[in-house]
């Protein structure tokens, strides 16, 4: 089990804020093709991954990136903090 | 160093006297305050968003690299979130050093990171409806100097 987190817009045209998600995905784009496969709000949120960043565990990282020992992925836009 | 993620306001006059008081052997504070731009009027309200444990974490992680750059003696990070009106201070960054130079330069390097590396988003609600504010291709490419 995974815990899977989205903020901002992609939260919004997810319609969650957070989700245990079982998955056998191996990188975070095997998640996301998981994801996207199930319904369309899924596949627009993530239609755009230049305009996406994931974090693994709280550490920005990257699509590419694998899986194995992750507890918690978060989906999010750019950030604007300051 | 002292670090704060919150949703209430912060007193922009006691925290400045309270960080320079305490910052003993500096020869320079510089403090810098971000404001709700009202946006000519049309801004009813901004919505800021946070990765509650990612933000403290990250900010931290931003913190400490400023702290290896530069001769800082102290830095302070006070960042807000929740709903904040035009005119409301969002966040504030103060650093003491030394000499100036460390002072000026830490704080813009924490300013350019927190504005692309701490997960914050701003929505805003104006009269004509709520948008997300986009990340600028400038505050990316502003990480590039450092």
């Amino acid at each position: 089990m995974i815990e899977v987190l989205y903020f901002a817009w992609v939260r919004e045209r997810i319609g969650l804020p957070r989700e245990r998600i079982e998955t056998r995905a191996a990188t975070v784009a095997d998640l996301i093709a998981e994801l996207s496969a199930r319904e369309d709000r899924y596949a627009m949120a993530f239609a755009d991954l230049a305009s996406l960043r994931v974090a693994l565990d709280q550490e920005l990282s990257s699509f590419d990136a694998p899986l194995a020992g992750v507890r918690e992925v978060a989906f999010f836009p750019p950030m604007t903090g300051g | 160093m002292r670090l704060v993620v919150q949703a209430g306001p912060f007193d922009l006059g006691a925290e400045s006297t309270a960080f320079a008081t305490g910052a003993v052997g500096a020869g320079a504070v510089v403090t810098f305050t971000g404001i709700v731009r009202d946006n000519g009027g049309t801004l009813a309200a901004m919505e800021i968003e946070h990765y509650p444990g990612m933000t403290e974490r990250a900010i931290a992680a931003i913190m400490d690299e400023a702290q290896a750059r530069w001769h800082l003696i102290d830095a302070l990070v006070i960042h807000r979130h929740g709903r904040l009106v035009g005119g409301e201070a969002i966040m504030m960054v103060a650093t003491a050093a030394p000499h100036r130079a460390d002072a000026f330069a830490a704080a813009e390097f924490l300013m350019d990171y927190l504005k692309s590396r701490a997960p914050f988003w701003k929505k805003e609600l104006g009269r004509d409806g709520a948008s997300w504010v986009a990340a600028k291709d400038e505050d990316e490419a502003a990480l590039n100097r450092w």
